[in-house]
């Protein structure tokens, strides 16, 4: 792709500018004097790890947030960003990583919500169409704007969402993490799409983990971290490496990889369907030692299959066997019994009780082993929390506090401590270090490869390649709940995974 | 418990206040008259609280108290029976309620809201059905049974003996033993045993306490089987204490009074939380109310659900402030504390 030569571009005005920009939460300084332009007719990428400040950037950008210190200036002159609504009549629009679309109500109702056109008071549902599908036109959708946004896939919503943005006439774009849940076919539309806005005179701003994506987008780098600025790139000089130092700051260690003897059967699927994909079977032998990657895309059904294996989603059909004796389906409690172990995705949702002390919280799984009679042992559950925070390197260790405290990585850590205390045989992780910064990201990841030597069975789920590649010994694809491949990971390359997981397409 | 202290704070303000405003507050007849009504709703209050922080509702407990006030005295009187059998029966009738209602939550997955005023409606209109609306009463006998609504301990030092029966005397009115056995009880299970755990965390996050291996669904029912058994129970006392119950509007809006004061107490109605003793101080604090509106003369006493329904909100909403104010302090402290880390 060649449609970022900077001297080909259209005329480069500087639209938005942050100058010295600071933003204080409580005692945290999220933002220290943080400046940057963006131009119209550039891509400005915004990269650093996780709490780097890179979302306080974009709100502070797009009126979420009013700055503490340092100025906004619009198209030169300073100005304050009072709302949302005020940054949007200026022509500034964020595309948030989680979709804000109303699913209840259709695409153009969404394109038009909140600015819609009116015929004597009334609704115009007419010009609402027209809106509608003049902006989907730009996007390159194909869908009626009658479509309810409920029966379209991330992907699609994605663009309706820069759509709705189009039609709002934004001069500056914000899209935060945009293709973090979207295909390889539809990521490399939204590509295309940035450089078409780009060439229309859009400013765009990038929010990206995806170091490669942005070194094909951006014309200009922005790296951040610990809230302060640590480089601008142009695209000319940037390089992989570059901006990872600069990122991280510091080297961070692979996990290491030993080959670990592996032990009996401990997991088996034979048959399974689960209800996402009933259509294809699953047969699965994992044994004890070994970590299994399970590689998909979003749509593969990897959450679901993890899923019916726990119990909490019943399975179509088939059976699961824990060391050869048969799982009652649907029944989680029965799973947790016989030494399954479930760390979910969504660990606000599914994992924790934030609130809760986070000893409460990694004693939850194992209540019946601190106490006698029923009668709950305080003792017991404290020396199990200060055993676990040290072995896990909580940070803070303090797990008097309540678990909502934390950070992901360290809230991570606690729902892999809850099921440490248990010593499970089978453990189950769903995207083990999403929102995770890379440290911690490298603690969880030897954390799991300890429990394995210790001969559990592992099986994990992630939608990043690099961190299948790094973290399993085996490597299981799955395609729309099919497996496609069966990989050691020693000689499984990058794209040799990735081509088991997209779908063939017709040329 | 915190929280439990600041109603305590305010209990003796309103109490004082009253005191100072109203005649014969602290007359021995009135606070013995308090505490009978204190220790009667509260356990009703323990009930609701309880399946309000296994994260449900139960709108029925006035029909219920009602069912069980007149089913006890149809029983005995009506139809002839032992008081023992009376009184199991009436009490497996609220723990079967409480199955039944628990049931349709956890495992027909309905809501409480739904399933519990679907109650309310049903046992009342029972009630009324098979006593064809007539009064239930004891008709001047049973009176070792209503002991236990109507008996008085006296306190050894402080009780005037001599006129013990006049309205100068003090005793403890034999609710408050129900109630204590009970408070101890449940404080006890909530707090110490790995049932209560179970049931904060299911009022807390279920999906997380189902991933976690919790039985969630017995939870559920374990606690809609607790409030309604206690509303049956409470239900019995209420009877035992007036003699006498008219279906119609016997226990009408107790449920009411019952949430009001375990929200007062400390349960969030988003489940997870709350205090036994929070809801007894709550369920005083509710009745230490009715009781300055009637000794108040300036107030009029057809105000009572108005000045009730205006303190109920003020302690929500006192309470919404120190909780988002407490929660930006500790995330600043946690802030603090993760920076230094």
């Amino acid at each position: 792709m060649n449609d970022a030569d900077p001297q080909h571009g259209p005329d480069r005005t500087i639209v938005l500018e942050a100058r010295g920009v600071s933003k204080r939460f409580g005692a945290v300084l999220a933002l220290d004097e943080v400046s940057c332009t963006v131009r119209s007719g550039e891509v400005l990428a915004v990269v650093g790890e996780n709490g780097a400040g890179k979302s306080t950037l974009m709100k502070i950008l797009s009126g979420v947030h009013e700055p503490d210190g340092g100025e906004l200036r619009f198209e030169g002159r300073p100005t304050r960003m009072r709302s949302v609504r005020h940054a949007q009549d200026l022509g500034v629009s964020l595309v948030h990583q989680e979709l804000n679309l109303a699913e209840n109500l259709d695409v153009a109702a969404n394109i038009v919500l909140g600015r819609e056109p009116r015929r004597l008071g009334m609704l115009d549902g007419r010009a609402a169409s027209r809106i509608a599908d003049d902006a989907l036109r730009k996007v390159g959708l194909s869908i009626s704007p009658r479509t309810p946004v409920a029966s379209l896939g991330v992907g699609s919503r994605q663009l309706v969402e820069i759509a709705k943005s189009i039609a709002a006439d934004a001069r500056v774009l914000i899209l935060d993490e945009p293709t973090a849940s979207l295909s390889k076919a539809e990521a490399d539309r939204l590509v295309e799409l940035v450089s078409q806005l780009r060439q229309g005179g859009t400013a765009v701003v990038l929010i990206s983990h995806r170091l490669d994506e942005v070194l094909r987008m951006a014309d200009r780098i922005v790296v951040l971290r610990d809230g302060r600025q640590r480089g601008e790139i142009d695209r000319s000089e940037a390089t992989r490496e570059k901006i990872v130092s600069l990122m991280v700051g510091r080297d961070v260690e692979a996990v290491e990889r030993r080959p670990i003897e592996s032990g009996p059967v401990r997991l088996a699927l034979k048959d399974l369907r689960s209800d996402a994909h009933p259509r294809h079977a699953v047969d699965l032998e994992i044994r004890g030692g070994e970590v299994v990657g399970l590689a998909g895309l979003v749509g593969s059904g990897r959450t679901e299959l993890l899923e019916t294996i726990f119990g909490v989603r019943r399975a179509r059909a088939g059976v699961v066997e824990i060391e050869g004796v048969r799982l009652p389906p649907g029944d989680p409690r029965t799973a947790v019994a016989r030494g399954v172990a479930l760390v979910p995705e969504d660990r606000g949702r599914h994992g924790l009780f934030l609130p809760d002390p986070i000893r409460l919280n990694f004693a939850m799984a194992s209540l019946a082993d601190h106490s006698r009679g029923g009668v709950l042992s305080f003792q017991a559950i404290r020396r199990l929390a200060d055993r676990l925070a040290e072995d896990l390197h909580l940070r803070p260790p303090d797990h008097a506090r309540a678990a909502g405290t934390l950070s992901g990585g360290n809230q991570q850590k606690v729902v892999l401590g809850r099921w440490i205390a248990r010593s499970p045989k089978v453990l189950l992780l769903d995207e083990p270090t999403r929102g995770v910064d890379v440290g911690a990201r490298a603690e969880i990841h030897a954390i799991v490869r300890d429990l394995a030597a210790k001969g559990c069975a592992v099986l994990f789920a992630s939608s990043e390649l690099d961190e299948v590649l790094s973290l399993a010994d085996r490597i299981v694809c799955l395609r729309e709940g099919e497996i496609t491949g069966d990989l050691d990971a020693a000689d499984a390359g990058e794209e040799a995974v990735m081509a088991r997981l997209v779908a063939e397409q017709v040329a | 418990m915190k929280k439990a202290l600041g109603m305590l704070v305010l209990l003796v303000v309103v109490a004082a206040l009253t005191s100072l405003a109203g005649e014969g507050f602290l007359s021995a007849y009135n606070l013995e008259n308090l505490c009978r009504r204190t220790a009667l709703f509260g356990i009703l209050a323990i009930g609701a609280g309880l399946v309000i922080m296994a994260g449900g509702i139960d709108l029925s407990t006035g029909s219920v108290v009602c069912l069980s006030g007149c089913l006890l005295p149809w029983l005995l009187v009506e139809q002839g029976w032992s008081e023992p059998a009376a009184v199991a029966t009436v009490l497996g009738a609220g723990i079967a309620i409480g199955l039944f209602q628990g049931g349709l939550v956890a495992w027909g997955r309905l809501q409480p809201f739904l399933v519990t005023l679907c109650g309310l409606l049903f046992y009342r209109g029972v009630a009324r059905g098979f006593t064809a609306d007539q009064t239930q009463g004891f008709q001047g006998g049973y009176d070792g049974l209503r002991t236990l609504a109507t008996g008085r301990i006296p306190i050894p030092g402080l009780t005037d003996l001599e006129a013990f029966d006049g309205p100068a005397a003090f005793a403890i009115p034999a609710p408050v033993v129900s109630l204590v056995a009970i408070v101890v009880l449940a404080a006890f299970l909530l707090r110490f045993t790995v049932w209560g755990r179970w049931l904060l965390a299911t009022g807390r996050n279920p999906e997380a306490a189902a991933y976690s291996g919790v039985p969630v669904r017995w939870v559920t029912l374990s606690a809609f089987v607790s409030g309604a058994a206690l509303s049956a129970y409470g239900g019995m006392l209420f009877v035992l204490d007036v003699g006498s119950a008219q279906p119609a509007d016997f226990g009408n809006f107790y449920e009411l009074y019952a949430i009001a004061a375990a929200v007062l107490g400390g349960c969030s109605l988003r489940g997870g939380e709350g205090s036994v003793v929070g809801i007894v101080v709550g369920a005083a604090l509710l009745q230490v109310l009715r009781n300055t509106i009637t000794l108040v003369e300036w107030i009029p006493d057809n105000l009572e659900y108005a000045v009730l329904g205006a303190v109920i909100l003020v302690g929500v909403l006192a309470d919404e402030l120190v909780r988002r104010y407490s929660r930006r302090r500790g995330r600043r402290l946690a802030e603090d504390r993760t920076s230094e880390a």
